[in-house]
């Protein structure tokens, strides 16, 4: 197979990374088919958003990706001349930290954890400090280097997370419903700095949402999932199918869509 | 040993440190304080107080296993008990959907209900309940020696996984995409903490063996604003109840584990009292 974008992105790429396709992947945990017959195909520098109800398997799917839960089926990562490479970097940012949130642990600390081998107990040199301060300059929370996690609201929290994820820069960027329980200034803020890095930086994201309208607005390609592929396409195209009406029901489309709608009215308003 | 005791005494020129069993005992403390100070860390964080407490109640079924066996020393069979409970808690724990406090609850409950049968046969339990509250007189140079192993190799684990352990208990899927094998780290953790506990049971006591683990860490929680402060504190917080709780017991003839615990709970509740100032 070759990745129709080759061409425009060999010369850029840092890893190589040019398209990720997934064939026939299912997971299966105890008895309980999660996700059967998955294809997907996603290119860099694409934002592909996974739409679906609770226990649709998104979330499933993104740990298969980063390699976490065992699958059936294929995960490949092609190069632009259409060759298996191997993983690439992956930045992932989850729905939320399940932490004790009175751990003493600095926004600081979890950079140098993820960032060097040097025990954060015994020291935090000055490069690592400064590279941190870069990275959390890039979305806005440079202030927050010397605060607690458990201190953050939880869009600067998500926002710390992002900034993590993107040091060193990934190939393939997993967000897991990167916003939910965020409120509306902090989503707005979390979704310009997204936009904003995937035109800075050439790289894959995949965003797994609820929110139909919102997503539209930021994604390339939207994938409808319910245990399978229910659609696949381009925000712009005719998504409404019986067979995603039907799988999702029309009650948790015009509920999405209604909250979205009420969102996006207060955005134009604010504008 | 000797050059051991000698330096003791140049050291601690004390009245209390002339016994050779209380020398044993202020050697232990030393090696094994800062361990449970770090470990401790972890524990607090990852909520695992009462995972500890599960592999504190299966030294009864190691002992009881080991004289089933007709073990001389019965450490070996304690630490290989418990070991095997730690991973078997952790694999049943990553395969199914039973809440983790069940899994621990029911593993707990199964190897204590065991090796107070397999203890109790014939009507001797009370041989074995000095491991209720510990026995500080009890530690022989030989158990110095595997302390001092215990100390060495928790230091090394600390220098080089503890960045790993860290994102591992903040986030497993995070670690994950950061290359880390999140499995290994949560079985070796689990692993440590039930040699820990097996080797300290005998002078700590299985009652209290959790809240020396629990309550030095739970105190540094209190007054720290990032790890670096958080390690140190707790670590201080062990080494200082441990001394301070060796000495008074001597001289209180009190049991020395719970000397020490109920030290670590009055620092807890001062740092208690001055956790606003650090807020």
């Amino acid at each position: 197979m070759v990745c129709e974008k080759a061409l425009s992105h060999q010369n850029n790429h840092p890893c190589g990374l040019c398209c990720t396709t997934i064939k026939n992947l299912g997971v299966t945990l105890g008895k309980t088919e999660i996700l059967r017959d998955v294809n997907i195909h996603i290119h860099c520098g694409d934002l592909t958003a996974l739409i679906g109800p609770n226990g649709a398997g998104k979330s499933t799917l993104l740990k298969a990706i980063l390699g976490e839960i065992p699958f059936t089926g294929e995960l490949k990562f092609l190069d632009a001349r259409g060759c298996s490479t191997k993983r690439p970097p992956v930045g992932y940012v989850p729905q939320r930290l399940d932490f004790d949130a009175g751990s003493p642990i600095s926004v600081l600390d979890l950079f140098l954890a993820s960032l060097s081998r040097l025990p954060v107990w015994l020291a935090s040199p000055k490069p690592l400090r400064r590279r941190a301060l870069d990275s959390l300059s890039r979305v806005q929370a440079g202030h927050l280097i010397d605060r607690r996690l458990g201190d953050l609201s939880g869009g600067e929290l998500q926002r710390v997370l992002l900034a993590l994820a993107l040091d060193p820069v990934p190939a393939l960027l997993l967000l897991d419903e990167p916003v939910s329980g965020v409120d509306q200034e902090g989503m707005e803020l979390f979704y310009n700095l997204v936009s904003d890095i995937r035109q800075e930086y050439d790289l894959s994201i995949i965003l797994v949402s609820h929110d139909l309208d919102v997503v539209s607005q930021y994604a390339d390609r939207m994938i409808f999932l319910n245990k399978t592929v229910l659609f696949s396409g381009k925000p712009g195209d005719e998504w409404r199918t019986d067979r995603v009406v039907q799988t999702l029901g029309p009650a948790w489309l015009q509920g999405t869509s209604g909250v979205s709608r009420a969102v996006l009215a207060n955005r134009s308003g604010l504008d | 040993m000797e050059t051991l005791y000698a330096l003791v005494d140049h050291l601690f020129p004390f009245a209390w440190t002339q016994h050779v069993f209380m020398k044993n005992a202020l050697i232990a403390v030393l090696l094994i304080t800062p361990v449970f100070g770090l470990l401790g860390t972890q524990v607090v964080i990852n909520r695992m107080a009462f995972y500890s407490e599960a592999l504190g109640h299966s030294a009864l079924t190691g002992i009881g296993i080991g004289v089933v066996f007709g073990l001389q020393n019965p450490t070996l069979s304690m630490i290989a008990f418990s070991v095997l409970l730690a991973v078997a808690i952790s694999i049943v724990k990553s395969s199914g959907r039973t809440p983790t406090d069940t899994i621990i609850g029911v593993f707990s409950a199964t190897s204590v209900s065991l090796g107070i049968v397999m203890l109790s046969r014939g009507g001797s339990f009370n041989k074995y309940s000095y491991l209720l509250i510990g026995d500080v007189l009890s530690i022989t140079p030989d158990d110095l020696v595997m302390l001092g192993i215990m100390f060495l190799v928790t230091l090394l684990f600390w220098m080089l996984f503890y960045n790993s352990l860290l994102l591992v208990s903040l986030n497993p899927s995070i670690a994950h995409s950061r290359g880390i094998n999140v499995r290994l780290f949560e079985v070796l953790f689990a692993v440590m903490m039930a040699v820990l506990v097996t080797v300290s049971i005998q002078w700590v006591g299985l009652l209290l063996i959790t809240s020396l683990l629990v309550l030095p860490a739970a105190a540094a929680r209190n007054i720290s604003g990032n790890i670096r402060r958080y390690t140190a504190i707790s670590v201080l917080i062990t080494i200082a109840a441990g001394l301070s709780g060796l000495i008074l017991s001597y001289y209180w003839g009190t049991a020395t584990g719970a000397t020490i615990v109920l030290i670590s709970a009055l620092i807890y509740f001062v740092t208690l009292l001055l956790k606003p100032r650090f807020n």
